[in-house]
């Protein structure tokens, strides 16, 4: 498929194609960059929400509610869930669609699977582009589900405005509420399953821990009891998601935000396109053959030799 | 890790009371390597292709078991070819007697995979019959 055809039919908001873009991007295939960049100028409108939290803690139920209630206040949904791969097979099973079914017809929800494909951190490598490819499609909201985090998959922060870190009762004592990690990457704190025994319990221990946080800014990170199954309390987190980006909009936090963004991802792109031609330069080349081997037998050390390939490969480019 | 994956939808349509069959199935595939999206019970042929297009699978694993394939099947092929769908291979599982299999083939069912069946040779059949 053409890049044309994938560009067009994204703007013009054929699922076909954004499902076709995200699979290239996924399969890190060299048109999807193509696309990307073509679309880039149409993305940045949507509100990007991420959702984290261990394991069965139900995050994908909340995730379904969250979609109903935005539907409900008629804006279109974009959804991405991301579960792990195996390490051994590199399979995966991507089973978080169950949850999801009554919005499974709903022309303006649009649900899309990935697994990790060997990347840590919670999302997989292509998850920040998948984004984007649902931006440029047309989707007010965007809600990314990371795979069953455990303590220190906090990647999610680095792609959405608002983090949803989900708890459940009897999750752990007060010790663990104040470990580093997830915990410090919340904006919002969901403590879900409420009608199991311990809810209220959970709630004071993230607000003894959120009571002792001295570098917390402006914005205190509420704590809201939701029943995913009976749908309570998701008014008001959606309404919570609602004034978390309105207060990043006016205290300058977007901006800052979408600066920062930009930077990171700019200077990442450079550095590994600049790898990428360094190596191919080098790469089977006899000298540079040699010189390893010569790491290995110590009679070189790899310092030395990363310094002078560098120093010749940019002396290389000047000319 | 960056080379092309075989994405899979294994769907139960209709009424099934269980769905071991199909979990025994896509851990199988998940197994040899593939990416298996998982829909759950009662599915409807229009949540079918749904998913399959939202999620750009290369193929469609229908499973079955209450007798209503003569009517499911053809469905899901007749949505996907409305929708202009001829890149997902499409294959099914369950209990289906041996007399409608002529049919099902017929309508674009690319093979049909009864009880005990080996996995392996189901892996196989995906590996070296899908679209692209």
């Amino acid at each position: 498929m053409s890049v044309e055809k994938l560009v067009e039919g994204i703007l013009s908001g054929k699922r076909r194609e954004l499902a076709r873009l995200i699979s290239l991007i996924e399969d890190e295939d060299a048109i999807a960059s193509e696309v990307l960049s073509r679309l880039y100028k149409n993305t940045g409108h949507a509100k990007i929400i991420g959702v984290t939290g261990p394991p069965g803690s139900g995050k994908s139920t909340l995730v379904t509610r969250i979609t109903t209630e935005y539907r409900k206040r008629e804006q279109s949904v974009g959804i991405i869930c991301v579960d792990p791969s195996s390490p051994f097979s590199g399979g995966a099973l991507l089973g978080d669609r169950i949850r999801m079914q009554e919005h499974s017809l709903d022309d303006e929800v649009f649900v899309r699977s990935m697994g990790t494909r060997g990347h840590l951190g919670g999302l997989s490598r292509a998850t920040s582009d998948a984004v984007r490819a649902v931006d440029a499609f047309g989707k007010d909201v965007i809600l990314v589900e990371t795979v069953g985090a455990g303590q220190s998959e906090v990647e999610v922060i680095e792609i959405a405005h608002t983090v949803i870190v989900t708890d459940v009762p009897g999750s752990g004592d007060d010790i663990q509420a104040i470990k580093a990690g997830i915990m410090e990457i919340a904006d919002i704190f969901v403590v879900n399953k409420s009608d199991l025994p311990g809810a209220d319990k959970k709630v004071t221990e993230i607000n003894a821990m959120l009571d002792t946080d001295q570098k917390m800014g402006t914005w205190r990170p509420p704590v809201i009891l939701t029943n995913g199954r009976t749908g309570e309390g998701i008014t008001e987190l959606v309404d919570m998601i609602e004034e978390h980006f309105a207060y990043l909009a006016s205290s300058g936090q977007l901006e800052a935000r979408g600066l920062r963004r930009s930077r990171e991802e700019l200077e990442q792109l450079m550095e590994y396109k600049l790898t990428r031609e360094l190596l191919s330069t080098l790469r089977g080349r006899p000298e540079y053959e040699n010189a390893i081997r010569e790491i290995a037998l110590r009679r070189e050390d790899p310092y030395t030799v990363a310094e002078r390939l560098i120093t010749e490969f940019l002396v290389k480019c000047r000319e | 890790m960056s080379s092309k994956k075989i994405r899979v939808l294994v769907a139960k349509p209709g009424l099934d009371g269980h769905d071991r069959g199909a979990k025994v199935v896509a851990r199988a595939l998940r197994d040899a390597g593939m990416e298996v999206i998982y829909t759950g019970l009662r599915q409807t042929p229009e949540m079918i292709v749904r998913a399959a297009i939202d999620e750009a699978v290369d193929v469609i694993g229908l499973s079955i078991l209450s007798g209503a394939h003569n009517a499911i099947f053809p469905r899901v092929m007749e949505l996907l070819n409305a929708e202009g769908v001829d890149d997902i291979l499409v294959v099914a599982g369950g209990i289906i007697p041996e007399d409608d299999v002529p049919m099902l083939k017929e309508v674009g069912i690319a093979e049909v995979f009864g009880p005990g069946t080996p996995l392996q040779e189901i892996v196989d059949f995906i590996q070296s019959n899908v679209k692209k």
